[in-house]
């Protein structure tokens, strides 16, 4: 029974609780404090943004061949065209760049194809991009086969040279990872001791005396006569240094697996290898991948160290160019350039790395 | 019914490669045996090498002449001096850096951690975006950067950036006024060790008094007075026995005070800007780390505000933040060896760097090098041991 035929008119939130008035003073201005952090942000960003937009954008030179054509009011992005190239491929002959770019796309390809979860046939990805592709690689990039000319490895070069030593030092870095993870916590004592050792042997020391000691102690180490490419000492020392690390995301790892699984497999009646790799590992493997990711993210970063011992990455390579007589004074444009490479790929990969974490954050946890 | 063949008669041992204990032990002398091998072949190669090339072993040549300056050096050294000298002076280069660079990346990291999680919209965004620029970015790029593209730059002398007249920044590194200290100092900092004693003394005094009567005095704000407050009194009574020695320029270059080199402040910057990135998440994920039911039911218990951050947050935070703390502060001072890249006179740079290439004593050098910061590494870790040990949960 309704005695009050006239209902009010559903009428709209008042606009200090909704709306975008209403999120400014819930978010910026809500008390006397955090308005002043406010403004001073303000101020901050309006410090940041205004010259570095005038400076990249605005005022910036993008087409042209030398430095005439930059009026040197801006950024001179005409540096970083003309030695694009170099950027990418290093010293590659120019003629021989195709075979680069094949090996780039299969790359690209293969770890599209993995990193994406619904494309179907993953194992058999993954065992051709483990076992199958490097070798596909090398004979591209390296030639002397089919007909293909020779490219030493010196005059591999920039980004190429930059995710090759990051791969190479990854994919050689998990199967020693795993066998130190193992034996660290194996019961064996002198297993176990090796395996401490030579994990916080390479975890104490900085990457760059790894390097020297790879440049100039690895040389002395093998028989007179036989002498090691400068990049594959460089990858012996990058490999081992990762590893220590892998080691320790991997042990990680195992740790969160329930003891029962290895009890469990045990009962029935598996060896240890097949406790390992039929039970323990899978489901360790799955966890561990954001804190491989993490790993992967700071050796990518690492790899620009290879430069001291005069191998020409990315960030090497940026930096010879800068001391060309012809470019003098371009180096805000080369490391922008260089920088914003780098936190492409780093940024992507950690957050593919936080989507793993969230979609990952199943059943262990209880 | 025929016997399987693998059935044993009752009593007889098993064949020993069944023995679990045995085949451990077999495995690991088979081990010892292989790295024992590998370590021979490699010893042996090395010396056929060395001799081969004319190079004696040992550290004899510790006591040589060095014969070369380094442009930063916090105790005497000449180009008279000897390897073992230079070794100490990039040790010392090394740790300054490094505990510079601890004290920024600290602070920088804790005050951008917070702003993180500021109900202020911008200034979290704000933090953020400095958190995945520096952090996504190699530390080199960035030392590079700050040493070519922004120190390498500036002015030269006669147009130096002037700071109010007292501090100058130009293309040859920062200049810095000096304390000179006159007679009559030495009683300020014998206060200073006074007052932190005193305050010590009156925090133990005020728990024991607190735990037995209740009542409590603001004990850190009286430390702090007495801390600060008391050698300013002393230094005032005194006459301020400090003068400065301005830097003032002199023909093409200033003279007095205290000069930065900028290999220095462009690997400082770097190291603190970089680390503070990564300290900045492990603050922020500590402070997350904290349930919001402890703050709830501390305020449920009407303690005020200051003692809920100081008594249940800020102890419970600490015991996840200070284990990733340490290893960063670890990475930082690991990172401090990319001083060779920029010419700073670090232990890598001026170590196993100029004395490598002069001395030839490639097995040495790399080895006391690396010893240093395995020292460092193990004095760390056996601190944060310790440190877990102290503040872990003690469960049922």
């Amino acid at each position: 029974m309704i005695h009050n035929q006239t209902i009010i008119e559903q009428r709209p939130a008042p606009s200090s609780s909704v709306g975008p008035v209403a999120w400014l003073r819930g978010n910026l201005f809500n008390g006397p404090i955090n308005t002043i952090f406010t403004l001073i942000g303000l101020y901050i960003l309006y410090l940041l943004v205004v010259p570095t937009v005038q400076w990249a954008f605005i005022n910036a030179n993008w087409v042209g061949t030398t430095r005439d054509d930059c009026s040197r009011e801006g950024a001179c992005w005409v540096f970083v065209n003309a030695r694009f190239t170099q950027f990418i491929y290093g010293l590659y002959p120019r003629t021989e760049i195709w075979r680069a770019n094949i090996v780039f796309a299969g790359f690209f390809t293969l770890i599209a194809w993995l990193a994406i979860p619904r494309l179907p046939f993953k194992r058999w990805v993954a065992v051709f991009a483990l076992v199958g592709f490097p070798v596909v690689a090398y004979v591209l990039l390296h030639g002397g086969y089919f007909d293909l000319p020779r490219v030493p490895t010196h005059r591999w070069g920039g980004l190429m040279l930059t995710l090759l030593l990051a791969t190479v030092g990854m994919v050689g870095a998990l199967p020693i990872g795993i066998v130190l993870a193992l034996g660290r916590r194996s019961n064996m004592p002198i297993v176990k001791s090796f395996c401490v050792v030579f994990i916080e042997f390479w975890r104490g020391v900085p990457l760059i005396t790894v390097l020297f000691m790879a440049s100039v102690m690895l040389p002395l180490f093998l028989p007179s006569g036989i002498s090691v490419d400068r990049l594959v000492r460089a990858l012996i020392g990058l490999t081992l240094f990762q590893s220590a690390y892998m080691a320790e995301v991997i042990r990680g790892g195992l740790q969160a697996i329930p003891k029962g699984q290895e009890e469990a497999a045990a009962a029935l009646g598996m060896t240890y290898w097949k406790r390992m790799g039929l039970i323990v590992l899978p489901q360790a493997l799955k966890m561990m991948i954001p804190g491989i990711v993490n790993t992967f993210i700071s050796l990518f970063k690492d790899t620009t160290l290879v430069m001291i011992i005069g191998l020409f990455d990315l960030l090497g390579i940026v930096q010879a160019a800068l001391s060309d007589s012809r470019w003098l004074g371009f180096s805000l444009e080369g490391y922008v350039f260089a920088a914003f490479m780098f936190w492409i790929f780093c940024f992507s990969m950690s957050r593919y790395s936080q989507y793993l974490e969230r979609k990952l954050h199943t059943g262990h946890k209880r | 019914m025929s016997v399987s063949p693998n059935t044993r008669p009752v009593g007889q041992k098993p064949p020993f490669w069944r023995d679990r204990a045995k085949r451990a032990l077999i495995f690991q002398l088979l081990l010892v045996a292989a790295v024992a091998a590998f370590l021979l072949y490699i010893v042996g190669n090395t010396q056929d090498n060395l001799s081969a090339r004319g190079i004696t072993t040992g550290f004899g040549f510790l006591g040589n002449t060095a014969g070369f300056g380094i442009v930063q050096s916090l105790i005497d050294y000449s180009s008279q001096s000897t390897y073992g000298r230079t070794f100490l002076v990039g040790l010392l280069n090394t740790l300054l850096v490094g505990g510079l660079g601890v004290v920024a990346a600290t602070f920088i990291g804790f005050i951008v951690g917070i702003a993180r999680l500021s109900p202020n919209w911008l200034l979290a965004r704000l933090a953020t975006a400095y958190i995945e620029t520096f952090r996504n970015i190699p530390l080199l790029l960035q030392i590079f950067f700050w040493y070519y593209a922004v120190l390498r730059t500036l002015p030269s002398a006669r147009d130096s950036l002037a700071f109010g007249e007292v501090i100058f920044l130009n293309v040859r590194g920062l200049y810095l006024p000096e304390p000179l200290f006159e007679s009559g100092f030495g009683l300020i900092p014998a206060t200073f060790i006074v007052a932190i004693i005193a305050s010590i003394a009156l925090v133990i005094w005020n728990r024991r008094r607190h735990e037995a009567t209740g009542k409590r005095l603001p004990a850190y704000w009286i430390s702090f007075a007495l801390i600060f407050g008391l050698p300013l009194l002393v230094m005032f009574a005194t006459g301020v026995p400090i003068t400065w020695d301005v830097p003032e320029l002199r023909g093409f270059n200033f003279r007095g005070g205290i000069t930065v080199i900028p290999e220095f402040l462009a690997l400082w910057l770097a190291l603190s800007i970089y680390t503070a990135s990564f300290i900045a998440e492990i603050v922020r994920s500590g402070i997350q780390a904290i349930s919001h039911g402890q703050t709830e039911a501390a305020q449920a218990l009407s303690l005020p505000r200051n003692l809920v951050l100081r008594l249940v947050v800020i102890p419970q935070a600490l015991r996840v933040i200070i284990p990733p703390l340490t290893s960063q502060y670890l990475n930082l001072i690991k990172n401090s060896s990319l001083a060779t890249a920029i010419g700073y006179p670090d232990l890598v740079s001026v170590f196993a760097g100029t004395t490598l290439n002069q001395t030839g004593q490639a097995i040495e050098v790399i080895a006391m090098t690396m010893a240093v910061y395995l020292t460092i590494s193990l004095l760390v870790s056996m601190f944060m041991n310790w440190f877990n040990a102290r503040v872990a949960l003690v469960e049922r």
